[in-house]
């Protein structure tokens, strides 16, 4: 107390680029500085006019490449060395908008995954998001809640609670039986503005993505799309990790001012949790007056399409995927014989469906499928981090390639240097082999002796 | 009546590499192109211009050199090209984006009514598909995503009814102008421009409107406008593979000890 009237101020420091660390977001730095401190360079680097600098470190946090530093005069260290001994240092941090912050967030709790269904079937990533969910909630110490809706759905709840549901909450009107934009936007606006999730995840499917962005710009909150890591960091705030800057880099991303945080997920990035059956939970029913005469949106026809429906590689248990290296469509076919042979599909990277050699559906990776079989063999592909990140969740990745520099090696857990045209046929030979000889204990024998 | 088509001019990037040893973005000579699902909007942008007579704008929001992405919209046959850029409008995120670019559509449609919105499903180096269904509740248009064909326009009645591609199946759907549509690769097939329309985009004028035009508040722009922010990037983490046999001097053999080693660890029931 005694210590007040003579009470140091202490020094901010001024902020300096870290050399070779800028990435040339596109000037956040910039964008930050309260005091126009900051002009970008031709090659988009900050130069940073020290007159100016306040040192409010603004930049500081902003920086996604953590290329800017605070640094200080011989003077100002000298003050802060006297001021090191002295306690009540941290208490300056809390600013009013930090306050305002705090007291924002504190309004929400709850972990929620949106349940999407078609005629009243579950998405299956919806369950994969609830097995995160679970994980999620019990780190934030709150409740998992299922969001279900659509017309006569009420079994979803149950489903729900099975996946690791504590609550769910059940609008269920004839008006929400088809997908429609607006009226599923106003039932979750609702439901977000009565009962303030802190996070709500949702699949990054076709409605999932059409739904989450909508809602996202009405709430005013951000939305992270495509999230392949989802953690919680010391301050309570949800750590979303995404492939950026095309998929070359992984980036983690914050929306910590801001509530609820949203996050989108694709299919087959969690794993699907294990299903707990009799175990229940408290169903919440809500309904808003929505009139089909509002809603100048119908849908007219649903056409499924039995020719996707056929290979869907994203439920596939074995893989075997093609790329560049396969020089021609026909090649494929060499694939599909050990395809055949596993019981499983042909994929293929962007640069064969590119080519022409293999239809959309079959693609791995960044803009194609994630996929998650038990084994993926990839074989004329480099690896582009497009295509890795897109399997590297498969629980085994084999690599055929020529060059044995390739990406793809990285993340296989066996690798063959070699010619896939001798590689593949002799593979799917001796599996054929190994099913006649009729069983491994035997091939190995035949082998010893 | 105005039909738009919104683009981003976004890295080739497939060609962006990281540097093993700093860590960083090797950025040098990559090239800019347009998001290649943008330019089948601007394409039906030009296909309802010259079916309807509507008047075909292309609308980006980027730093000044994005001008060059606007100018191949217009050697394409777009009759206006706006650009929204202003130093306030940096670092933003889709929130703060889809803000800019639905101040810019009904800035737009003070001139003339604007019916049609067209952008491409995502982007191809954020891949959010977030900005579309941004601008759509912003200007409360219907929202229309992932079509992948018109199927019938009657913008007397003001109706629009298209066919969206969704995960293993196809819907018809009937909804209301105005509309913001985002399209897939299979709407259409490009144009590519021909050297008289290039040589008169070269002196065609792009608008360029910053905030002082737009009137946005600052505080909902650019980086002070977005929710989100990227606390951390890195490379991620690979744990090395186990080359195995000799492939190319002993494929046979080397397929029987995958085999072997796939069976061994029980992932591989035979």
């Amino acid at each position: 107390m005694a210590e007040a009237k003579t009470k140091l101020k202490k020094p901010r420091g001024k902020v300096r680029l870290i050399e070779g660390k800028c990435i040339a977001c596109g000037a956040r730095c910039q964008s930050s500085c309260p005091v126009d401190g900051i002009q970008m360079s031709d090659a988009g680097e900050p130069q940073i006019e020290l007159s100016k600098c306040i040192g409010c470190l603004k930049c500081v946090k902003a920086c996604p490449g953590s290329a800017l530093e605070i640094f200080y005069s011989p003077e100002e260290l000298e003050i802060l060395a006297q001021l090191a001994g002295q306690q009540d240092l941290a208490e300056e941090d809390a600013d009013p908008e930090e306050l305002a912050r705090r007291e924002l967030v504190a309004a929400y709790r709850g972990v929620w995954v949106f349940v999407e269904q078609t005629e009243g079937e579950a998405a299956r990533v919806s369950w994969e998001l609830m097995g995160k969910g679970q994980e999620l909630a019990a780190k934030l110490g709150v409740e998992l809640c299922a969001v279900v809706m659509g017309d006569q759905v009420e079994h979803l709840c149950r489903e729900a609670f099975s996946y690791g549901a504590n609550k769910a909450y059940l609008m269920d009107q004839p008006v929400l039986k088809h997908y429609r934009t607006y009226p599923y936007l106003d039932a979750l606006c609702h439901l977000i503005d009565k009962y303030k999730p802190e996070i709500v995840l949702m699949g990054a499917t076709g409605m999932g993505r059409d739904l989450a962005g909508a809602v996202a710009t009405r709430v005013k909150t951000g939305l992270t799309a495509d999230c392949t890591g989802l953690d919680i960091d010391a301050k309570r705030n949800l750590m979303q990790t995404r492939p950026a800057f095309g998929g070359n880099i992984m980036a983690t991303i914050m929306c910590d001012r801001f509530r609820p945080q949203m996050a989108t997920v694709r299919s087959h990035v969690m794993p699907m949790p294990a299903q707990m059956s009799g175990r229940t939970g408290k169903i919440v029913p809500v309904s808003l007056p929505i009139s089909e005469a509002d809603i100048f949106t119908k849908v007219l026809q649903v056409i499924r399409d039995k020719k996707a429906g056929d290979v869907d590689i994203a439920g596939a248990e074995f893989i075997v995927s093609g790329g560049r290296g396969m020089m021609a469509k026909e090649n494929f076919a060499i694939l599909q014989e050990l395809a055949d042979e596993l019981g499983g599909v042909v994929g293929a990277s962007r640069s064969a469906v590119d080519a022409g050699w293999m239809p959309g559906d079959r693609q791995v990776g960044q803009t194609g499928k994630t996929v998650r079989p038990k084994i993926y063999i990839a074989c004329g592909i480099s690896g582009a981090i497009q295509h890795l990140v897109g399997m590297q969740d498969s629980d085994l990745i084999v690599a055929i390639n020529r060059d044995k520099e390739a990406p793809i090696f990285e993340v296989a857990n066996y690798g063959i240097v070699g010619d896939l045209f001798e590689v593949v046929p002799a593979l799917t030979t001796a599996l054929r082999e190994m099913k006649t000889s009729k069983g491994p204990a035997e091939v190995k024998d035949s082998k010893a002796a | 009546m105005y039909v738009v088509a919104c683009i981003k001019q976004v890295p080739d990037t497939t060609q962006v590499q990281i540097d093993p040893v700093t860590n960083t973005l090797v950025r040098d000579g990559i090239p800019f192109i347009v998001n290649p699902y943008d330019t089948h909007a601007v394409e039906e942008s030009l296909r309802m211009k010259a079916r309807y007579g509507f008047k075909a704008a292309a609308l980006s929001m980027g730093p000044p050199n994005t001008e060059a992405t606007l100018r191949k919209a217009l050697a394409l046959g777009v009759d206006e090209a706006i650009l929204c850029s202003d130093r306030a409008f940096g670092g933003a995120d889709t929130l703060s984006t889809s803000n800019v670019l639905a101040a810019a559509i009904r800035k737009l449609a003070q001139e003339d009514e604007v019916g049609i919105v067209f952008c491409g499903k995502q982007t191809i180096d954020g891949d959010t598909a977030q900005v579309g269904p941004g601008i759509a509740i912003r200007l409360g248009f219907s929202q229309l995503t992932l079509v992948d064909r018109i199927e019938h326009l009657d913008f007397l009645a003001k109706k629009i009814r298209v066919r969206r591609k969704l995960e293993g199946r196809y819907e018809i759907v009937e909804a209301k102008l105005p509309a913001m549509i985002t399209v897939v690769r299979e709407l259409n097939r490009p144009r590519y421009p021909t050297v008289p329309m290039r040589l008169k985009a070269a002196k065609a004028e792009v608008k360029v409107w910053d905030n002082k035009e737009l009137q946005l508040d600052p505080n909902s722009v650019g980086l002070k406008g977005s929710p989100t922010w990227v606390s951390r990037i890195f490379s991620p983490q690979r744990a090395a593979g186990e080359i195995i046999g000799d492939g190319l001097g002993d494929p046979a053999g080397t397929a029987r000890l995958l085999l072997e080693k796939l069976v061994a660890s029980d992932m591989l029931a035979v």
